[in-house]
């Protein structure tokens, strides 16, 4: 699904700062990988890089999805074939609906992949089933994107948009982070019942907590740039027991 | 600085220039009074001129000088004019010449209206006590004396009194025929007390346009005034509103301006009683030789009363945009609610926004705010956009909605502010 091949990138303003260096990861369809590692590790970039925010620079490497060139394509692009970031912050728009957002986003992908547009009828019956699931009711659908929402809020907004928009391969960055027991076990719910043979996600989290929601196939420890050690839940165990002091030792040797 | 006694020499002969050989409009006795009154006060205040602290942002030259400069004509490309889907009274001007054959007929149950033509031979003494009067008001403590001009010379005009609330809107609607011609409309509204009426303008006017309305709301009245100012690219003008509020009555004017070379748009509303209400809002589209400037001056003279100024520009290619706005409480104004935004998104690094909000407030319980902002499209929200699958262009054009939907919030008829939310989307489309 997702293969990456010792990828750098460095600031696009500075490229004395170097954030991947060489980082290497291949995502088989219908497998959760997790990443985790200390703050300052890349973690985010690597997932702004795949997504093509702005703002860095790709000096080499390759990043693909179901063997298409991500880097080379715009980020709508990217999303319509098949890729989605779930913000660690998502981004407040004033004076745009989340329904009409979702529609125009939904049809948008649509359009790209040269398929037919959902009616407002269609969009109506889906829309109101996903948000049902994550517990979002109407109000939450027609207030402006993520304006005034909680930490909560905003992360199942996140999560509506990724069932809506039912990508193959899904990038959650930190979207624990903020999240109170019942926000997390409802997130987590959302994001399990998309869990299908032919969808992968790449799960970004300081934490071994969100990984007894999320049950992960492979566990990646990510430092300096790079995957230092891959394993299985096991390994996640072991970073929540001692920390990454071990494990970073352990890679410098 | 200049010093004053210079610059007000330039000021007369400006006036001098401009109004070289013309005549007063014929008419009867009351009018002719009223028009030699604002003669008088054009040719003691002087025309605008560019050193006027009130002109600081906006040279206004191109609606002093004696030649008329020339404007082509739009083609609106098989576009239908704004409001047209709607059910209303349309009342059309050519080049500012009342088009009776274009016309529907001047009725509708609830509201009198007449033409100026027509009433400056009879005496009607609702209109006889307006005409020019709330004009004449605005010249304190700034000088307006284009709107002096406008009551002297305007030979065009409708006076509409409105008695009960009647069914539909009024549309006035101005169509331009010529290159080169200069019209100066000059309207009258009364609201009597309790009534509620809309009334709509749409149209480019003329070459160089000079537009009085003055609108009197009686206790517990309502006016909703929406206007669209065409798309014309190359024609100047400037349009004064004037407006008295009486008791608990209320004003709601939106104006949607797109293009144009020079377009001033002035507002003064004075909150004369108790519990009044007056909302001005403004959305602008500007695409480069594109100057527009929205002057507001709003007189809180009355406990308890409310006003909002929201005004959003959109801004590209040269285009500049000006907002000058104040709120004055007077002293008796207790409990005042006074706020005040304007804003601009600027598309490009060519685009410019001038503001000057202004308070002035004299009563010692009062809530009063204001802001203005100046800003470029957010790269995140541009982002998380287009992470979403949205083209970089469609985003975009969200986004620039999404910035003047506050402004056009403040229509209270969600169909007619859905009618101007999509033409600016269309307009948008074809350039962003």
């Amino acid at each position: 699904m997702l293969e990456i091949k010792n990828l750098h990138a460095e600031l696009e303003e500075d490229s004395e700062v170097k954030i991947l260096k060489g980082l290497s990861l291949k995502v088989n369809p219908g497998e959760v990988h997790a990443i985790m590692g200390p703050n300052g590790s890349g973690k985010s970039t690597l997932s702004y890089v795949l997504s093509g925010r702005d703002g860095y620079t790709v000096t080499e490497g390759s990043a693909t999805l179901e063997g298409a060139d991500l880097l080379e394509m715009e980020p709508e692009q990217r999303a319509a074939a098949g890729l989605f970031l779930a913000f660690q912050y998502p981004v407040e728009i004033p004076g745009v609906g989340n329904m009409t957002f979702l529609r125009t986003a939904v049809n948008a992908q649509r359009k790209a992949r040269g398929e037919d547009e959902l009616s407002a009828g269609e969009f109506l019956k889906l829309i109101r089933a996903r948000a049902k699931e994550l517990q979002i009711d109407a109000d939450m659908l027609k207030r402006p994107v993520n304006v005034g929402f909680s930490g909560g809020e905003k992360k199942r907004n996140e999560i509506l948009q990724m069932a809506m928009l039912e990508p193959k391969m899904c990038i959650l960055d930190e979207t624990d982070s903020g999240l109170d027991v019942d926000a997390m076990k409802l997130v987590s719910d959302g994001v399990n019942a998309l869990r299908d043979a032919g969808r992968s996600f790449l799960v970004i989290t300081h934490y071994q907590r969100l990984l007894n929601h999320i049950k992960p196939d492979v566990v990646h420890i990510m430092s300096e740039g790079r995957i230092i050690k891959s394993g299985g839940p096991e390994l996640a165990l072991e970073v929540e027991e001692n920390g990454y002091a071990d494990l970073l030792a352990e890679a410098a040797t | 600085m200049m010093p004053r006694a210079k610059l007000k020499a330039q000021k007369l002969e400006a006036a001098t220039a401009l109004l070289a050989g013309r005549a007063l409009p014929e008419g009867g006795a009351w009018i002719t009074r009223a028009r030699e009154a604002a003669r008088g006060r054009v040719m003691a205040m002087g025309l605008p001129v560019k050193r006027d602290e009130y002109w600081r942002y906006t040279d206004p030259r191109r609606l002093t000088d004696a030649a008329l400069p020339e404007a082509a004509l739009l083609d609106p490309q098989g576009e239908p004019p704004v409001f047209d889907a709607f059910d209303r009274v349309r009342l059309v001007f050519v080049d500012g010449v009342l088009d009776a054959q274009a016309s529907d007929a001047l009725t509708l149950e609830g509201v009198e209206i007449c033409t100026l033509a027509q009433a400056a031979r009879t005496d009607l003494h609702w209109a006889r006590d307006l005409y020019g009067t709330l004009e004449a008001r605005a010249q304190n403590p700034v000088e307006r004396s284009l709107a002096s001009v406008n009551t002297a010379y305007a030979s065009e005009g409708l006076l509409i009194r409105v008695t009960r609330t009647p069914e539909k809107p009024l549309s006035i609607i101005y169509r331009r025929s010529a290159n080169s011609a200069e019209a100066m409309v000059h309207h009258v509204i009364r609201v009597e007390a309790g009534a509620e009426a809309t009334v709509l303008e749409n149209g480019p006017l003329a070459a160089r346009f000079n537009q009085v309305m003055e609108v009197d709301v009686a206790e517990g009245g309502t006016l909703h005034h929406v206007r669209a100012q065409g798309r014309d690219h190359e024609r100047a003008g400037v349009a004064h509103l004037f407006a008295r509020l009486g008791a608990g009555a209320q004003i709601k004017s939106f104006t949607l301006t797109a293009n144009g070379a020079l377009i001033r748009n002035e507002a003064v509303i004075w909150l004369d009683g108790e519990g009044g209400s007056a909302h001005i809002a403004g959305a602008t589209v500007g695409d480069g030789a594109f100057h527009h400037d929205d002057t507001v001056f709003i007189n809180h003279a009355a406990p308890r009363c409310e006003s909002r100024q929201v005004f959003k520009k959109v801004l590209r290619h040269g285009a500049v945009g000006v907002f000058q706005g104040k709120i004055l409480v007077d002293q008796v104004a207790q409990l005042t609610d006074g706020y005040q935004i304007s804003q601009s998104l600027l598309l490009d690094e060519d685009a410019q926004f001038l503001a000057k909000p202004e308070l002035e407030i004299y009563a010692d319980n009062v809530k009063c705010s204001h802001g203005s902002t100046s800003g470029e499209i957010d790269p995140n929200q541009l982002f998380y956009l287009r992470a979403r699958g949205l083209r970089e262009d469609q985003a975009k054009l969200l986004l620039v909605l999404a910035f003047l939907a506050e402004a056009l919030e403040e229509i209270a008829d969600p169909a007619l502010a859905e009618d101007l939310r999509a033409r600016m989307e269309a307009w948008l489309k074809r350039r962003v």
